[in-house]
Protein backbone atom coordinates (compact mmCIF):
# COMPACT_ATOMS: atom_id res chain seq x y z
CA UNK A 1 0.00 0.00 0.00
CA UNK A 2 1.55 2.98 -1.28
CA UNK A 3 0.07 5.53 1.56
CA UNK A 4 -1.01 5.08 5.08
CA UNK A 5 -3.91 3.36 5.61
CA UNK A 6 -6.32 5.87 7.61
CA UNK A 7 -7.57 3.50 9.88
CA UNK A 8 -5.03 0.46 11.36
CA UNK A 9 -6.38 -2.11 13.84
CA UNK A 10 -4.07 -4.69 14.88
CA UNK A 11 -4.38 -7.62 16.80
CA UNK A 12 -7.47 -5.88 18.40
CA UNK A 13 -8.97 -7.65 21.48
CA UNK A 14 -12.06 -6.65 23.51
CA UNK A 15 -13.47 -7.63 26.92
CA UNK A 16 -16.76 -5.76 27.83
CA UNK A 17 -15.93 -5.38 31.77
CA UNK A 18 -17.86 -7.96 33.75
CA UNK A 19 -18.32 -10.10 30.66
CA UNK A 20 -16.63 -13.57 30.55
CA UNK A 21 -16.19 -13.98 26.77
CA UNK A 22 -13.96 -11.86 24.57
CA UNK A 23 -16.44 -9.96 22.41
CA UNK A 24 -14.10 -9.22 19.65
CA UNK A 25 -11.10 -11.79 19.42
CA UNK A 26 -7.81 -10.67 17.53
CA UNK A 27 -8.99 -8.22 14.70
CA UNK A 28 -6.70 -6.97 12.40
CA UNK A 29 -7.53 -4.91 9.28
CA UNK A 30 -6.67 -1.69 7.47
CA UNK A 31 -8.62 0.73 6.25
CA UNK A 32 -7.69 2.61 3.02
CA UNK A 33 -8.78 5.88 2.80
CA UNK A 34 -11.25 7.46 0.09
CA UNK A 35 -12.56 3.54 0.31
CA UNK A 36 -15.99 2.14 1.00
CA UNK A 37 -15.75 -0.42 3.33
CA UNK A 38 -18.93 -2.51 4.95
CA UNK A 39 -18.73 -4.88 7.69
CA UNK A 40 -21.08 -7.14 7.51
CA UNK A 41 -22.43 -9.46 11.11
CA UNK A 42 -25.37 -10.73 13.08
CA UNK A 43 -26.31 -9.86 16.16
CA UNK A 44 -23.50 -10.09 18.38
CA UNK A 45 -20.97 -10.50 16.07
CA UNK A 46 -19.22 -7.64 17.43
CA UNK A 47 -19.87 -4.88 15.01
CA UNK A 48 -21.16 -2.16 17.42
CA UNK A 49 -18.25 -2.41 19.31
CA UNK A 50 -15.79 -2.30 17.05
CA UNK A 51 -17.54 1.22 15.73
CA UNK A 52 -16.93 2.68 19.14
CA UNK A 53 -13.21 1.24 19.37
CA UNK A 54 -12.95 3.26 15.91
CA UNK A 55 -13.40 6.36 18.10
CA UNK A 56 -12.23 5.86 21.06
CA UNK A 57 -15.56 5.53 22.94
CA UNK A 58 -14.48 2.25 24.37
CA UNK A 59 -10.64 1.41 24.36
CA UNK A 60 -8.88 -2.06 23.13
CA UNK A 61 -8.61 -4.26 25.61
CA UNK A 62 -5.42 -5.31 24.06
CA UNK A 63 -3.88 -4.63 20.90
CA UNK A 64 -3.95 -1.29 19.08
CA UNK A 65 -6.36 0.97 17.03
CA UNK A 66 -4.50 3.54 14.89
CA UNK A 67 -6.73 6.58 13.33
CA UNK A 68 -5.00 8.88 10.86
CA UNK A 69 -1.50 7.35 12.25
CA UNK A 70 -2.81 8.47 15.87
CA UNK A 71 -3.25 5.26 19.20
CA UNK A 72 -7.11 5.90 20.12
CA UNK A 73 -5.18 4.94 23.65
CA UNK A 74 -3.48 8.71 23.09
CA UNK A 75 -5.57 10.84 26.04
CA UNK A 76 -4.16 13.80 24.56
CA UNK A 77 -5.53 13.72 20.85
CA UNK A 78 -8.72 12.26 22.12
CA UNK A 79 -10.74 15.15 20.88
CA UNK A 80 -8.80 14.81 17.20
CA UNK A 81 -9.59 11.20 17.15
CA UNK A 82 -13.40 11.77 17.35
CA UNK A 83 -13.57 14.47 15.10
CA UNK A 84 -11.59 12.76 12.65
CA UNK A 85 -13.69 9.59 12.97
CA UNK A 86 -17.99 10.87 12.49
CA UNK A 87 -19.86 8.34 13.83
CA UNK A 88 -23.73 7.73 13.04
CA UNK A 89 -26.23 5.45 14.95
CA UNK A 90 -28.84 3.16 14.49
CA UNK A 91 -31.47 5.02 16.27
CA UNK A 92 -32.11 8.11 15.02
CA UNK A 93 -34.28 10.11 18.03
CA UNK A 94 -30.99 9.17 20.66
CA UNK A 95 -27.80 11.05 18.91
CA UNK A 96 -29.99 14.33 18.06
CA UNK A 97 -29.56 16.71 20.59
CA UNK A 98 -32.01 19.75 19.78
CA UNK A 99 -35.27 20.94 19.21
CA UNK A 100 -34.04 22.82 15.51
CA UNK A 101 -31.96 20.87 13.21
CA UNK A 102 -29.65 23.67 12.51
CA UNK A 103 -29.43 23.75 16.15
CA UNK A 104 -28.19 20.00 16.18
CA UNK A 105 -25.97 19.84 13.29
CA UNK A 106 -24.40 22.93 15.21
CA UNK A 107 -23.75 20.73 17.92
CA UNK A 108 -20.36 19.42 16.85
CA UNK A 109 -18.63 22.43 16.06
CA UNK A 110 -19.76 23.90 19.03
CA UNK A 111 -18.19 21.48 21.26
CA UNK A 112 -14.70 21.91 19.31
CA UNK A 113 -14.96 25.62 19.89
CA UNK A 114 -15.41 26.66 16.45
CA UNK A 115 -15.73 30.59 15.61
CA UNK A 116 -19.20 31.11 15.00
CA UNK A 117 -19.20 32.12 11.78
CA UNK A 118 -17.43 29.44 10.11
CA UNK A 119 -20.20 27.03 12.46
CA UNK A 120 -22.79 28.65 10.65
CA UNK A 121 -21.09 27.70 6.78
CA UNK A 122 -20.04 24.03 8.10
CA UNK A 123 -23.87 23.66 9.58
CA UNK A 124 -25.14 25.16 5.95
CA UNK A 125 -22.71 23.14 3.94
CA UNK A 126 -23.62 19.76 5.83
CA UNK A 127 -26.87 20.30 5.55
CA UNK A 128 -26.86 21.01 1.56
CA UNK A 129 -24.99 17.70 1.30
CA UNK A 130 -27.11 15.39 2.91
CA UNK A 131 -29.85 17.36 1.02
CA UNK A 132 -31.66 18.49 4.51
CA UNK A 133 -31.09 22.46 3.85
CA UNK A 134 -34.72 23.19 3.48
CA UNK A 135 -35.80 21.55 6.94
CA UNK A 136 -32.90 23.72 8.67
CA UNK A 137 -35.65 25.36 10.78
CA UNK A 138 -37.88 22.47 11.35
CA UNK A 139 -38.37 20.38 14.70
CA UNK A 140 -36.58 17.08 14.43
CA UNK A 141 -39.63 14.56 16.09
CA UNK A 142 -41.66 15.89 12.97
CA UNK A 143 -39.40 14.51 10.63
CA UNK A 144 -39.32 11.29 8.89
CA UNK A 145 -36.39 8.39 10.04
CA UNK A 146 -34.68 8.75 6.44
CA UNK A 147 -34.43 12.83 7.01
CA UNK A 148 -33.73 12.43 10.93
CA UNK A 149 -30.77 9.86 9.93
CA UNK A 150 -29.61 12.49 7.10
CA UNK A 151 -29.61 14.71 9.92
CA UNK A 152 -27.53 12.92 12.07
CA UNK A 153 -24.95 12.04 9.31
CA UNK A 154 -25.06 16.04 8.72
CA UNK A 155 -24.43 16.25 12.59
CA UNK A 156 -21.27 13.96 12.28
CA UNK A 157 -20.35 15.80 8.81
CA UNK A 158 -19.84 19.11 10.65
CA UNK A 159 -16.56 18.02 12.34
CA UNK A 160 -15.46 17.73 9.13
CA UNK A 161 -13.91 14.41 9.73
CA UNK A 162 -12.05 11.84 7.38
CA UNK A 163 -13.67 9.17 8.15
CA UNK A 164 -17.65 8.28 8.36
CA UNK A 165 -18.42 5.25 10.52
CA UNK A 166 -22.34 3.96 10.49
CA UNK A 167 -23.32 1.89 12.78
CA UNK A 168 -26.70 0.16 11.51
CA UNK A 169 -27.87 3.25 10.10
CA UNK A 170 -30.83 1.63 8.43
CA UNK A 171 -31.68 -0.64 11.21
CA UNK A 172 -34.86 1.41 12.09
CA UNK A 173 -35.64 2.93 8.99
CA UNK A 174 -38.51 1.79 6.22
CA UNK A 175 -37.39 0.97 2.97
CA UNK A 176 -37.72 3.97 1.46
CA UNK A 177 -35.23 6.08 4.70
CA UNK A 178 -33.23 2.98 3.84
CA UNK A 179 -32.69 4.13 0.23
CA UNK A 180 -32.16 7.75 1.54
CA UNK A 181 -29.73 7.12 3.59
CA UNK A 182 -27.27 4.78 1.81
CA UNK A 183 -27.84 7.08 -1.05
CA UNK A 184 -26.65 9.82 0.44
CA UNK A 185 -23.50 7.75 1.79
CA UNK A 186 -22.66 6.39 -0.91
CA UNK A 187 -22.55 9.82 -3.03
CA UNK A 188 -20.53 10.88 0.26
CA UNK A 189 -17.49 8.60 -0.76
CA UNK A 190 -17.61 8.57 -4.36
CA UNK A 191 -18.08 12.52 -4.71
CA UNK A 192 -15.90 13.84 -1.82
CA UNK A 193 -14.11 10.97 -1.18
CA UNK A 194 -14.92 10.44 2.27
CA UNK A 195 -13.95 7.19 3.43
CA UNK A 196 -17.13 5.26 4.66
CA UNK A 197 -17.19 2.39 7.18
CA UNK A 198 -21.04 0.68 6.94
CA UNK A 199 -22.08 -1.99 10.00
CA UNK A 200 -25.05 -3.58 8.47
CA UNK A 201 -26.65 -6.66 8.41
CA UNK A 202 -28.18 -6.17 5.03
CA UNK A 203 -26.87 -7.70 2.48
CA UNK A 204 -28.45 -5.29 -0.12
CA UNK A 205 -26.24 -2.29 1.47
CA UNK A 206 -23.37 -4.03 0.93
CA UNK A 207 -23.51 -4.15 -3.34
CA UNK A 208 -22.00 -0.98 -4.10
CA UNK A 209 -19.07 -1.41 -1.59
CA UNK A 210 -15.05 -1.16 -2.18
CA UNK A 211 -14.90 -4.21 0.15
CA UNK A 212 -16.87 -6.25 2.61
CA UNK A 213 -15.73 -7.19 6.02
CA UNK A 214 -17.81 -10.04 7.41
CA UNK A 215 -17.48 -10.74 10.98
CA UNK A 216 -18.28 -13.52 13.34
CA UNK A 217 -18.06 -14.21 16.80
CA UNK A 218 -15.62 -11.36 17.07
CA UNK A 219 -13.60 -12.21 14.00
CA UNK A 220 -13.00 -11.39 10.20
CA UNK A 221 -14.48 -14.68 8.20
CA UNK A 222 -14.59 -13.32 4.95
CA UNK A 223 -12.91 -10.06 3.23
CA UNK A 224 -13.15 -9.14 -0.15
CA UNK A 225 -15.06 -7.19 -2.99
CA UNK A 226 -18.65 -7.85 -2.59
CA UNK A 227 -18.69 -10.27 -5.21
CA UNK A 228 -15.53 -12.32 -3.69
CA UNK A 229 -17.50 -12.61 -0.21
CA UNK A 230 -21.29 -13.13 -1.49
CA UNK A 231 -19.92 -15.79 -3.78
CA UNK A 232 -18.85 -17.95 -1.24
CA UNK A 233 -22.49 -18.70 -0.14
CA UNK A 234 -21.96 -21.55 1.99
CA UNK A 235 -19.76 -19.76 4.32
CA UNK A 236 -22.01 -17.22 4.77
CA UNK A 237 -25.42 -19.56 5.31
CA UNK A 238 -23.32 -21.16 8.19
CA UNK A 239 -22.30 -17.54 9.52
CA UNK A 240 -26.68 -16.76 9.48
CA UNK A 241 -26.38 -13.98 7.01
CA UNK A 242 -28.56 -13.86 4.02
CA UNK A 243 -27.17 -13.19 0.71
CA UNK A 244 -28.90 -11.40 -1.96
CA UNK A 245 -31.68 -12.58 -3.82
CA UNK A 246 -30.10 -12.70 -6.89
CA UNK A 247 -27.06 -14.72 -5.43
CA UNK A 248 -29.59 -16.81 -3.92
CA UNK A 249 -31.42 -17.80 -7.25
CA UNK A 250 -27.90 -18.52 -9.09
CA UNK A 251 -26.58 -20.83 -6.21
CA UNK A 252 -29.82 -23.15 -6.72
CA UNK A 253 -29.53 -23.09 -9.78
CA UNK A 254 -26.26 -23.91 -9.90
CA UNK A 255 -26.67 -26.79 -7.06
CA UNK A 256 -29.12 -27.71 -9.47
CA UNK A 257 -26.36 -28.43 -12.14
CA UNK A 258 -26.71 -25.53 -14.02
CA UNK A 259 -23.30 -24.09 -14.72
CA UNK A 260 -24.27 -20.24 -13.64
CA UNK A 261 -21.77 -17.74 -12.29
CA UNK A 262 -22.01 -16.72 -8.38
CA UNK A 263 -20.92 -13.14 -8.89
CA UNK A 264 -23.64 -11.61 -10.73
CA UNK A 265 -24.98 -9.01 -7.85
CA UNK A 266 -27.35 -6.48 -9.45
CA UNK A 267 -30.46 -7.83 -11.06
CA UNK A 268 -29.51 -6.94 -14.37
CA UNK A 269 -26.61 -8.78 -14.26
CA UNK A 270 -28.61 -12.21 -13.00
CA UNK A 271 -31.10 -11.72 -15.63
CA UNK A 272 -28.22 -11.64 -17.99
CA UNK A 273 -26.74 -15.04 -16.65
CA UNK A 274 -29.94 -16.33 -16.94
CA UNK A 275 -30.93 -15.54 -20.51
CA UNK A 276 -27.70 -16.52 -21.53
CA UNK A 277 -28.38 -19.93 -19.28
CA UNK A 278 -31.44 -19.84 -21.39
CA UNK A 279 -29.99 -19.37 -25.23
CA UNK A 280 -27.12 -21.68 -24.18
CA UNK A 281 -29.61 -24.44 -23.33
CA UNK A 282 -32.15 -23.04 -26.13
CA UNK A 283 -28.79 -23.80 -28.63
CA UNK A 284 -28.70 -27.31 -27.26
CA UNK B 1 -54.80 13.02 25.10
CA UNK B 2 -51.19 13.60 26.01
CA UNK B 3 -51.09 15.42 22.67
CA UNK B 4 -52.29 18.29 24.78
CA UNK B 5 -49.64 19.10 26.55
CA UNK B 6 -48.84 22.34 25.97
CA UNK B 7 -46.00 22.87 28.37
CA UNK B 8 -42.76 24.48 27.77
CA UNK B 9 -44.11 24.66 24.10
CA UNK B 10 -42.71 26.85 21.67
CA UNK B 11 -44.80 28.80 18.90
CA UNK B 12 -42.78 30.11 16.19
CA UNK B 13 -43.01 33.57 14.88
CA UNK B 14 -41.37 37.11 14.15
CA UNK B 15 -42.90 39.14 16.45
CA UNK B 16 -41.26 42.13 18.44
CA UNK B 17 -41.81 39.51 21.51
CA UNK B 18 -40.40 36.83 19.57
CA UNK B 19 -37.40 38.63 18.37
CA UNK B 20 -36.63 40.16 21.51
CA UNK B 21 -33.09 38.95 23.58
CA UNK B 22 -34.11 35.43 25.88
CA UNK B 23 -32.11 37.20 28.24
CA UNK B 24 -34.43 40.39 28.36
CA UNK B 25 -37.28 38.27 28.33
CA UNK B 26 -36.03 36.14 31.07
CA UNK B 27 -35.60 39.35 33.34
CA UNK B 28 -38.80 41.01 32.09
CA UNK B 29 -40.95 38.02 33.32
CA UNK B 30 -39.60 38.50 37.11
CA UNK B 31 -40.08 42.12 36.70
CA UNK B 32 -43.19 41.31 35.23
CA UNK B 33 -44.00 39.05 38.77
CA UNK B 34 -42.57 41.11 41.10
CA UNK B 35 -45.30 43.95 39.68
CA UNK B 36 -48.46 41.87 39.69
CA UNK B 37 -47.45 41.33 43.53
CA UNK B 38 -46.73 44.70 44.38
CA UNK B 39 -50.17 45.61 43.27
CA UNK B 40 -52.99 45.68 45.73
CA UNK B 41 -56.25 48.12 44.26
CA UNK B 42 -57.87 47.86 41.09
CA UNK B 43 -56.28 50.65 39.53
CA UNK B 44 -53.29 48.58 39.61
CA UNK B 45 -54.33 45.77 38.54
CA UNK B 46 -56.22 47.52 35.69
CA UNK B 47 -53.35 48.46 34.60
CA UNK B 48 -51.21 45.12 34.77
CA UNK B 49 -54.43 43.40 33.02
CA UNK B 50 -54.21 46.39 30.28
CA UNK B 51 -50.17 45.62 30.04
CA UNK B 52 -50.62 42.03 30.47
CA UNK B 53 -53.51 41.58 27.08
CA UNK B 54 -51.33 44.57 25.35
CA UNK B 55 -48.25 42.16 25.29
CA UNK B 56 -50.21 38.93 24.00
CA UNK B 57 -51.81 40.90 21.40
CA UNK B 58 -48.40 42.09 20.36
CA UNK B 59 -47.02 38.28 20.30
CA UNK B 60 -49.89 37.37 18.09
CA UNK B 61 -50.83 33.91 20.58
CA UNK B 62 -54.09 33.37 20.48
CA UNK B 63 -56.21 33.79 23.31
CA UNK B 64 -57.40 30.03 22.82
CA UNK B 65 -53.80 28.96 23.51
CA UNK B 66 -53.15 30.24 26.48
CA UNK B 67 -56.95 28.94 27.85
CA UNK B 68 -56.03 25.73 26.61
CA UNK B 69 -52.77 25.75 28.54
CA UNK B 70 -54.27 26.60 31.73
CA UNK B 71 -57.16 23.87 31.70
CA UNK B 72 -55.08 21.42 33.97
CA UNK B 73 -54.68 24.37 36.42
CA UNK B 74 -58.76 25.32 36.21
CA UNK B 75 -59.02 23.05 39.98
CA UNK B 76 -56.24 25.19 41.72
CA UNK B 77 -57.44 28.46 40.41
CA UNK B 78 -60.91 27.71 41.57
CA UNK B 79 -60.20 26.50 44.59
CA UNK B 80 -57.92 29.53 45.90
CA UNK B 81 -61.07 31.80 44.68
CA UNK B 82 -63.02 30.10 46.66
CA UNK B 83 -60.60 29.66 49.92
CA UNK B 84 -60.38 33.49 49.63
CA UNK B 85 -63.93 33.98 49.45
CA UNK B 86 -65.35 32.43 52.53
CA UNK B 87 -61.88 33.26 54.65
CA UNK B 88 -61.66 36.80 54.14
CA UNK B 89 -63.28 38.82 57.05
CA UNK B 90 -63.55 42.62 57.19
CA UNK B 91 -65.87 45.27 54.93
CA UNK B 92 -69.93 44.74 54.37
CA UNK B 93 -71.39 41.11 55.32
CA UNK B 94 -73.73 40.15 51.90
CA UNK B 95 -74.21 36.29 53.04
CA UNK B 96 -74.54 35.15 55.92
CA UNK B 97 -76.01 31.45 55.96
CA UNK B 98 -74.91 28.30 58.33
CA UNK B 99 -71.21 28.62 58.50
CA UNK B 100 -70.67 30.29 55.10
CA UNK B 101 -70.02 34.54 55.28
CA UNK B 102 -69.37 36.67 52.33
CA UNK B 103 -68.25 39.63 53.00
CA UNK B 104 -67.41 42.95 49.99
CA UNK B 105 -63.96 42.43 51.36
CA UNK B 106 -64.10 38.70 50.56
CA UNK B 107 -65.05 39.37 47.33
CA UNK B 108 -62.54 41.71 45.92
CA UNK B 109 -60.05 39.58 47.20
CA UNK B 110 -61.38 36.51 45.35
CA UNK B 111 -61.51 37.97 42.01
CA UNK B 112 -57.90 39.54 42.32
CA UNK B 113 -56.48 36.48 43.24
CA UNK B 114 -57.64 34.94 40.66
CA UNK B 115 -56.92 37.32 38.14
CA UNK B 116 -53.28 37.26 39.98
CA UNK B 117 -52.96 33.50 39.03
CA UNK B 118 -54.59 34.29 35.68
CA UNK B 119 -51.66 36.70 34.83
CA UNK B 120 -49.12 35.00 36.57
CA UNK B 121 -49.45 32.18 33.99
CA UNK B 122 -50.54 34.22 31.04
CA UNK B 123 -47.02 35.87 31.67
CA UNK B 124 -44.78 32.77 31.60
CA UNK B 125 -46.48 30.81 29.13
CA UNK B 126 -46.10 33.49 27.33
CA UNK B 127 -42.19 33.51 28.05
CA UNK B 128 -42.00 29.64 26.56
CA UNK B 129 -44.68 30.46 23.71
CA UNK B 130 -42.24 32.98 22.12
CA UNK B 131 -39.05 31.62 23.12
CA UNK B 132 -37.26 28.79 21.76
CA UNK B 133 -36.21 26.39 24.12
CA UNK B 134 -32.73 26.60 23.13
CA UNK B 135 -32.56 30.00 23.09
CA UNK B 136 -33.94 30.05 26.95
CA UNK B 137 -31.76 27.75 28.10
CA UNK B 138 -28.93 29.64 26.76
CA UNK B 139 -30.02 32.78 28.06
CA UNK B 140 -30.46 31.28 31.30
CA UNK B 141 -27.05 29.76 31.23
CA UNK B 142 -25.54 33.23 30.53
CA UNK B 143 -27.53 34.99 33.12
CA UNK B 144 -26.42 32.65 35.66
CA UNK B 145 -22.96 33.19 34.56
CA UNK B 146 -21.77 35.05 37.33
CA UNK B 147 -22.37 32.02 39.92
CA UNK B 148 -20.03 30.33 37.67
CA UNK B 149 -17.42 31.64 40.06
CA UNK B 150 -19.12 30.13 43.40
CA UNK B 151 -18.35 26.56 40.97
CA UNK B 152 -22.38 26.39 40.75
CA UNK B 153 -22.13 23.84 37.99
CA UNK B 154 -24.56 26.34 35.07
CA UNK B 155 -23.36 24.69 32.16
CA UNK B 156 -23.97 20.96 33.05
CA UNK B 157 -27.49 22.56 34.45
CA UNK B 158 -28.48 24.24 31.38
CA UNK B 159 -27.46 21.34 29.18
CA UNK B 160 -29.85 19.47 31.39
CA UNK B 161 -32.63 21.42 31.05
CA UNK B 162 -32.37 21.52 27.48
CA UNK B 163 -32.11 18.12 27.11
CA UNK B 164 -35.01 17.17 29.37
CA UNK B 165 -37.21 19.90 26.43
CA UNK B 166 -35.40 18.19 23.53
CA UNK B 167 -37.11 14.78 24.90
CA UNK B 168 -40.38 15.76 26.39
CA UNK B 169 -41.93 14.97 22.77
CA UNK B 170 -39.99 12.06 21.97
CA UNK B 171 -41.34 10.39 25.64
CA UNK B 172 -44.57 11.26 25.31
CA UNK B 173 -44.95 9.35 21.69
CA UNK B 174 -43.63 6.99 23.60
CA UNK B 175 -45.96 6.89 26.35
CA UNK B 176 -48.85 7.14 23.90
CA UNK B 177 -46.91 3.86 22.09
CA UNK B 178 -46.85 1.79 25.02
CA UNK B 179 -50.74 2.93 26.04
CA UNK B 180 -51.63 1.42 22.96
CA UNK B 181 -50.03 -1.53 22.83
CA UNK B 182 -51.16 -2.26 26.66
CA UNK B 183 -54.69 -1.19 25.71
CA UNK B 184 -54.44 -3.78 22.71
CA UNK B 185 -53.80 -6.41 25.10
CA UNK B 186 -56.79 -5.07 27.39
CA UNK B 187 -55.29 -2.76 30.01
CA UNK B 188 -58.01 -0.07 31.21
CA UNK B 189 -56.41 3.55 31.87
CA UNK B 190 -59.82 5.18 32.06
CA UNK B 191 -62.34 3.62 34.25
CA UNK B 192 -62.21 2.66 38.01
CA UNK B 193 -61.19 4.93 41.04
CA UNK B 194 -58.14 6.45 41.64
CA UNK B 195 -56.26 3.67 43.47
CA UNK B 196 -57.27 0.90 40.41
CA UNK B 197 -56.17 3.81 37.81
CA UNK B 198 -52.95 4.86 39.06
CA UNK B 199 -51.94 0.88 39.70
CA UNK B 200 -53.23 0.47 35.93
CA UNK B 201 -50.76 3.25 35.57
CA UNK B 202 -47.78 0.89 37.22
CA UNK B 203 -46.93 -1.40 33.86
CA UNK B 204 -46.70 1.85 32.08
CA UNK B 205 -44.12 3.34 34.16
CA UNK B 206 -41.82 0.28 33.84
CA UNK B 207 -40.90 -0.01 30.43
CA UNK B 208 -40.90 3.82 30.06
CA UNK B 209 -38.16 4.20 32.47
CA UNK B 210 -36.67 0.94 31.37
CA UNK B 211 -36.13 2.92 27.74
CA UNK B 212 -35.14 6.29 29.23
CA UNK B 213 -32.22 5.25 30.88
CA UNK B 214 -31.55 3.14 27.73
CA UNK B 215 -32.23 6.61 25.44
CA UNK B 216 -29.49 8.15 28.33
CA UNK B 217 -26.89 5.90 27.87
CA UNK B 218 -26.91 5.92 24.12
CA UNK B 219 -27.44 9.46 24.24
CA UNK B 220 -24.62 10.11 25.84
CA UNK B 221 -22.34 8.13 23.70
CA UNK B 222 -23.58 10.21 20.50
CA UNK B 223 -22.78 13.82 22.78
CA UNK B 224 -19.25 11.97 23.34
CA UNK B 225 -19.01 10.68 19.47
CA UNK B 226 -19.99 14.53 18.72
CA UNK B 227 -16.86 16.21 20.93
CA UNK B 228 -18.87 17.20 24.04
CA UNK B 229 -16.63 17.43 27.01
CA UNK B 230 -17.98 19.90 29.10
CA UNK B 231 -18.92 23.82 28.64
CA UNK B 232 -15.09 24.55 28.57
CA UNK B 233 -14.37 26.12 25.73
CA UNK B 234 -17.40 25.41 23.64
CA UNK B 235 -18.89 28.43 21.20
CA UNK B 236 -22.47 29.06 20.21
CA UNK B 237 -23.23 29.34 16.34
CA UNK B 238 -26.15 31.63 17.71
CA UNK B 239 -24.40 34.98 19.29
CA UNK B 240 -27.07 36.16 21.68
CA UNK B 241 -27.12 40.24 21.25
CA UNK B 242 -28.74 43.04 22.72
CA UNK B 243 -30.36 45.05 20.49
CA UNK B 244 -32.02 48.45 21.16
CA UNK B 245 -35.44 46.87 21.45
CA UNK B 246 -34.15 44.82 24.26
CA UNK B 247 -33.31 48.01 26.25
CA UNK B 248 -36.21 49.95 25.28
CA UNK B 249 -38.23 46.85 26.57
CA UNK B 250 -36.53 47.01 29.89
CA UNK B 251 -37.02 50.17 30.48
CA UNK B 252 -40.71 49.93 29.93
CA UNK B 253 -40.67 46.77 32.49
CA UNK B 254 -38.53 49.02 34.74
CA UNK B 255 -40.71 51.87 34.35
CA UNK B 256 -44.07 49.42 34.72
CA UNK B 257 -42.79 48.50 38.10
CA UNK B 258 -42.12 51.92 39.54
CA UNK B 259 -45.19 53.31 38.28
CA UNK B 260 -47.02 49.83 40.36
CA UNK B 261 -44.95 50.69 43.41
CA UNK B 262 -45.72 54.34 43.56
CA UNK B 263 -49.16 52.98 42.97
CA UNK B 264 -49.09 50.63 46.08
CA UNK B 265 -47.62 53.75 48.04
CA UNK B 266 -50.29 55.47 47.64
CA UNK B 267 -53.26 52.71 47.93
CA UNK B 268 -54.41 53.07 44.33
Amino acid sequence: MPEQPIIRIEDLHFTYPGDSAETLRGLSLEIAEGSFVAVLGHNGSGKSTLAKLLNAILLPTSGKVYVCGRDTEDEEHLLDIRRSVGLVFQNPDNQIVANVVEDDVAFAPENLGVEPQEIRSRVDEALRTVGMYEYRLHAPHLLSGGQKQRVAIAGALAMQPRVLVLDEPTAMLDPLGRREVISTVERLCRERGMTVVLITHHMSECVNADRLIALSDGMVTADGTPREVFSQVELLKREGLTVPATVRLLYALREAGFDVPLDALSVDECADAVAALLLARGRV
Amino acid sequence: MLKDVTIGQYFPGNTIIHRLDPRTKLILVIVYIAALFTAREWLSYGLMLAVTCAIVAVSRISPRTLTRGMKPLVFIICFTGVLNLFYTTGGTTLLDWWIFHVTTDGVKRAVMMVVRILMLISGTFLLTYTTSPMALTDGLEMLLNPLKKIRVPIHEMSMMMSMALRFIPTLIEETDKIMSAQRARGADFETGRLMERAKALLPLLVPLFVSAFRRADELAVAMESRCYHGGEGRTRMKQLRMARRDYLALFSGAALLAVVIVMNVYGL
